[in-house]
């Protein structure tokens, strides 16, 4: 009996029918029919030899097999003995941005009402954070694509800056086909490849790039002067430090060349219908969200956002990435996109979970600051920080010193061989759950086949843990639909809405974009037609300056390295790594690197190679690319072991949103002896 | 607290008066006052030939909103000193006011320099129809004076002489640049690369007259010059280059030898009193540009501040680019070595009819030198290379001619057969001969078996172009 559902990777959610484990793609609005080798493959994963099949608790130093029973006492009984000895906040939980809405729901009510604990973040922040929070304060909310993906399809021009959706979400680009492309990116990527302009910019400059076409739109008199009157605040401030980079000025620091400058600003000024769209090569650093909010600047000043036919976007990566921020798996947020800190939604959402609101705690850590907090346990859900996380040499190191590491996951995953307990749990097609898409659509998934036998849900495990830890049964219920439906109640009044919500109306297939505040409202594909959501309306610029990378290239280490990701795989790798077709496509970690760079220290296109910088080494097979600038090296950071690119990255962060600067730290490259 | 006193309000003290208080925001620290003699707030004089051409209203070239002393504690007096008494430590200022310091930092900027011309000085300044390039003020005089379609003569064909003429023609004047060398921007450029500038100016409907000196200003008619030739001009732009404004350090007995003498520390002969900027001459240091005055001021406020007392401003390298409209135009370095120079490796390509002039010169695999017209791309790569001392790409003439050089994408039928074609689903051109050869008769058939372009559909072309050219070649029809 086909099903149709949607692809488990990115937030693209491309439409597949699955009939057994049988993929093919089917039409939906954001994929238009196509599949990527990732989605053409996904179901690879439900069977694979790889997958969990049986609770696993360490016993004499190894994981062994364990009943349910015996795995959920044992995580409980540790999880009080810690709690009792050390506070509530020593331990802390850890979540994803490929979760379920149910389960980031359920996993951040779990934390801060059956653990007690401040402590729980989630991948995300090393995601989606920037962007949010540039998004937040520009336009007082945050929803990655305030419009329908369709509506691209009518530009006239599209700004990419860090962007590489031909590989990321391949699917998607047919939407830019119609448009003159403009890819702000180091690297020669398939998307830069298909631009009308490519501006390469050394890494981490960035923000000076933005600052440099905004100086142009000004000087060449492209300012939409009516809207920065009428829909803005705060122009005069932002241009007068955009003033001080003319393009001329920009260039010498970017290395993008002036005139390009100029000609991306005419191109956008020029098209009638653009877009300005940001992703992570722009967003992960420690100033991620001061260079977002350049750019947002820049679609400002072009009077882009908020207007039918153009806007300004980010294009969010995980599955769930836009869903996962927002219903409280976030250190400061509770659901439906609300403030922790804010007395009001947390009197609604105690209310809701029939607790004292000053039983709630605060704000906790970011996700960087809680894998070196002194918490004593981690429990973690659908993530991989072992590969993922910044200088990953340190956080696996702090890992191992925990006194109790929970991961449940669909996959023995890197962080799960560190753990004292693995839990078994169902993905995708196993399972009920909705999805929030990139463009704030609201998607359900369907189980499509049964999981293994001794596999549950994310929503049973936190039930049987809630109940462990003394909580009434009934307050944590493991139907999706069900946890769905206090969701709404939880929403209902945030700024993600989702009260109008309901598992029957997307089984109708109704497309609902949030806000969706009653169950007769159609839901709001566009925001901010009207007016922004800042009490008065109006969106702000932001007064931002570039300062430059955390790490500048010194003799010692004198590559700039930055890091991203390959068609082939997602993520951690932790899936994709198990599907043969894709391991074989790309099968461990490289280097791409100048011939001439890969020369200078004996080198050539094929040889292994060392690529180290101040927190570790990776092995890289090396890739000689012409189009690289000289000074830069590139890893994908999907493999683990001695390829795991993240031993080498910086985890310098953001002074707002906590993102971590992965995309560029100071390193060297050298040959290694083929062992 | 220190009190710190600046005196001059241009781009130099302007951007002092930021990087400290970026160090010291509330004025903990540093007291600060800035004594500024225009009466315009600090404006970034970088984008005057945007004022000139009119892409910038005046407002827009402001360095800061006009409350932005005020907020940031800064005390701006209006004015300028008329005296320094380094032993009181005191300054006078036009008023007869006083104002007392522990640290003074000079940073009074530079003045046009006037070149003899009869008639060009008339009691001391510039003779009616005459004006300097240098101020919003002049900006002003300038745009009054030049109606599109009017003749206007700019003395100089410098850096700003040739922005300030590609400003006007912009604006439908009719521009003549005189200058007295054999060709333009001669510390900037070799003669060929000057040649080629000078045709290209000549497109945009400026004309030159070079190795020629103006010998008398007639105002109302224009320039006559040493050969007898007249260049008609109802005004005159003069910019024959600056001079470091050195009068009140001299008079005070500082130490001045064509600028302020300074140090690493931007100090001068007397360590209470800083220079930075256009009037100061540091060793290794080009004056006239707003990059050096900008790091020395950033290194004299963790100095001021005590932010970072080991802070050294050790000279900026020098690129300099014509900012002017349909005129991309970059030099660094040492310019002037010969292409026969047996020390260096030097590279040259003239295409004078299409306005290219690159010229790159290496040493130990270094860019050590560049002249870049006509190439932006290529400026800007080697303009990174020069700024960071890295080892210049063995393909040096990629490198000069930017992205001129790359060719046409290849046919799909002459890729190799391990060229990916489908990158969504890694599908490669043999992939794709082995689909054919076991069955697959059409694209379509080549989607089904591969799944080559059922991802973004990008590939559909190449896929449709091997299809075609596998059935024209199958041997078995």
């Amino acid at each position: 009996m086909p099903v149709d559902t949607h692809c488990p990777y990115c937030a693209l959610q491309c439409g597949m029918r699955l009939t057994g484990t049988t993929v093919a793609p089917r039409e939906f609005p954001t994929s238009r029919g196509g599949l990527c080798q990732k989605g053409w493959t996904a179901a690879a994963v439900l069977d694979s030899p790889g997958r969990l099949t049986t609770p696993l608790v360490r016993t004499g130093g190894e994981l062994r097999p364990a009943s349910w029973g015996t795995a959920l006492d044992t995580v409980a009984r540790r999880v009080r003995a810690l709690q009792d000895t050390h506070g509530r906040d020593a331990v802390a939980v850890f979540g994803g941005g490929g979760l379920t809405n149910e389960k980031a729901y359920l996993l951040g009510k779990f934390a801060r009402v059956a653990l007690g604990t401040a402590r729980i973040d989630y991948n995300g922040r090393f995601c989606m954070s920037s962007a949010a929070a540039a998004s937040t304060r520009a336009f007082g909310l945050d929803r990655g694509l305030p419009f329908p993906v369709s509506d691209l399809a009518g530009a006239g021009a599209v700004l990419l800056a860090g962007a590489n959706p031909a590989e990321t979400m391949p699917p998607f680009t047919q939407h830019l086909a119609g448009a003159e492309l403009v890819v702000v990116d180091p690297r020669r990527t398939p998307t830069a490849e298909a631009a009308t302009l490519h501006l390469q910019p050394a890494p981490g400059t960035d923000l000076a790039l933005a600052l440099g076409v905004l100086h142009a739109v000004v000087a060449d008199g492209h300012l939409d002067k009516a809207y920065v009157a009428e829909r803005t605040t705060g122009f005069d401030d932002a241009w007068r430090i955009a003033a001080a980079w003319w393009p001329e000025r920009v260039e010498r620091v970017t290395g993008v060349a002036a005139a390009d400058q100029r000609r991306a600003a005419a191109l956008l000024a020029e098209a009638g219908s653009a877009y300005v769209l940001t992703a992570r090569g722009t967003e992960q650093h420690a100033g991620g969200t001061d260079t977002v909010g350049a750019w947002i600047n820049l679609a400002l000043a072009l009077g882009l956002p908020g207007r039918l036919g153009s806007g300004f976007g980010c294009l969010t990566g995980q599955g769930n990435g836009q869903g996962g921020r927002e219903h409280g798996q976030k250190a400061d947020q509770l659901p439906g996109y609300r403030r922790l800190d804010d007395p009001a939604a947390r009197a609604h959402v105690a209310g809701v979970w029939g607790v004292d609101p000053d039983s709630l705690p605060g704000p906790g850590p970011s996700a960087a600051e809680l894998l070196d907090s002194d918490a004593r346990a981690l429990l973690v859900f659908g993530s991989n920080p072992v590969v993922s996380a910044p200088d990953a040499g340190r956080v696996t190191g702090w890992l191992a010193g925990l006194g109790l590491l929970v991961v449940a996951d669909v996959v023995l995953s890197e962080t799960a061989r560190h753990a004292d307990v693995v839990l078994p749990v169902t993905q995708w097609a196993e399972e009920d759950g909705t999805l929030t898409n990139l463009e704030g659509r609201i998607l359900l998934r369907r189980k499509a086949v049964d999981p293994p036998a001794e596999v549950r849900t994310d929503l049973d495990v936190l039930a049987g843990l809630a109940v462990r830890l003394g909580q009434p049964a009934a307050r944590f219920p493991a139907d999706a639909e069900a946890v769905f439906d206090e969701l709404r109640r939880a929403s209902a009044g945030g700024p993600a809405d989702y009260a109008g919500v309901t598992y029957d109306r997307l089984r109708a297939g109704e497309a609902l974009h949030w806000p969706v505040p009653r169950v007769d409202h159609p839901g709001t594909p566009r925001l901010f037609l009207d007016s922004f959501a800042h009490p008065d309306g109006r969106a702000r610029f932001a007064p931002v300056d570039h300062s430059g990378p955390a790490e500048a290239p010194d003799d010692e280490f004198p590559l700039v390295v930055t890091t991203g990701r390959v068609l082939a795989h997602y993520q951690s790798g932790a899936q994709t790594r198990l599907v043969p077709e894709l391991a074989s496509a790309v099968p461990s970690c490289f280097v791409e690197v100048h011939p001439d760079t890969a020369a200078r220290v004996g080198l050539a296109d094929g040889d292994s190679a060392l690529v180290s910088s101040r927190r570790g080494s990776v092995v890289a097979r090396v890739r000689a690319v012409a189009s690289m600038r000289p000074d830069v090296v590139f890893l994908p950071f999907h493999f683990a072991g001695e390829g795991r690119a993240n031993l080498l990255t910086n985890p310098a962060l953001d002074p707002v949103s906590g993102m971590p600067e992965f995309k560029v730290c100071a390193g060297r490259l050298s040959p290694v002896e083929v062992r | 607290m220190r009190h710190v006193l600046v005196v001059g309000y241009g781009m130099a003290g302007a951007r002092l008066a930021e990087e400290v208080r970026r160090r010291d925001p509330d004025g903990a620290r540093v007291a600060l006052t800035v004594v500024g003699e225009e009466r315009h707030p600090a404006y970034n004089r970088v984008l005057l030939s945007g004022v000139l051409g009119g892409s910038l209203r005046t407002d827009s070239v402001r360095l800061q909103d006009p409350s932005w002393p005020a907020r940031h504690h800064v005390d701006l007096r209006a004015g300028s000193v008329t005296g320094v008494d380094r032993a009181a430590r005191r300054v006078t200022l036009t008023d007869g006011s006083t104002v007392d310091y522990d640290v003074l930092v000079l940073a009074t900027g530079s003045r046009p320099w006037l070149p003899p011309v009869e008639g060009l000085v008339v009691d001391g300044g510039l003779a009616p129809g005459a004006v300097a390039f240098r101020t919003l003020d002049d900006c002003a005089a300038i745009l009054a004076a030049s109606r599109p379609g009017a003749p206007v003569a700019v003395l100089g064909g410098g850096l700003l002489g040739l922005e300030a003429a590609r400003g006007l023609a912009h604006r439908g004047n009719l521009v003549t640049v005189v200058h007295p060398v054999g060709h333009l921007m001669e510390r900037q450029l070799d003669p060929a690369a000057g040649r080629v500038l000078a045709a290209t100016l000549a497109t945009l409907g400026i004309e030159t007259r070079l190795g020629v000196t103006a010998a008398r200003y007639l105002p109302g008619d224009g320039l006559k010059l040493a050969d007898g030739g007249l260049v008609p001009a109802d005004l005159v732009v003069v910019s024959a280059g600056v001079r470091p404004e050195t009068t009140l350090a001299a008079a005070a007995g500082i130490t001045v030898d064509g600028g302020i003498v300074v140090d690493d520390a931007l100090r001068t002969s007397d360590p209470r009193v800083h220079a930075l900027g256009d009037c100061a001459r540091h060793p290794g240091t080009v004056s006239g540009l707003v990059q050096p005055a900008w790091e020395q001021a950033a290194v004299l406020a963790d100095l001021l501040t005590g932010t970072d007392p080991a802070a050294r401003y050790r000279g900026t390298p020098v690129v300099t680019r014509l900012k002017a409209r349909d005129v991309d135009l970059a030099a660094l370095g040492e310019v002037h070595t010969d292409v026969d120079d047996a020390d260096a490796e030097v590279l040259c390509l003239q295409d004078a009819a299409r306005g290219r002039y690159a010229k790159l010169v290496l040493r130990e695999e270094r860019v050590t030198g560049a002249i870049v017209l006509g190439a932006p791309d290529a400026a800007a790569a080697i303009t990174q290379l020069y700024d960071r001392g890295a080892p210049a790409p063995a393909d040096r003439l990629a490198l000069l001619l930017g992205r001129a050089g790359s060719g046409q994408p290849a046919s799909p039928v002459d890729l190799p057969a391990s060229a990916t074609i489908c990158r969504c689903n890694t599908v490669t051109k043999r992939a794709l001969v082995t689909a054919w050869r076991s069955g697959a008769r059409s694209a379509a058939d080549l989607a089904t078996s591969t799944r080559a372009t059922t991802g973004c559909g990008g590939c559909r072309d190449a896929v449709g172009v091997i299809a075609t050219w596998l059935a024209d070649t199958d041997p078995t029809r």
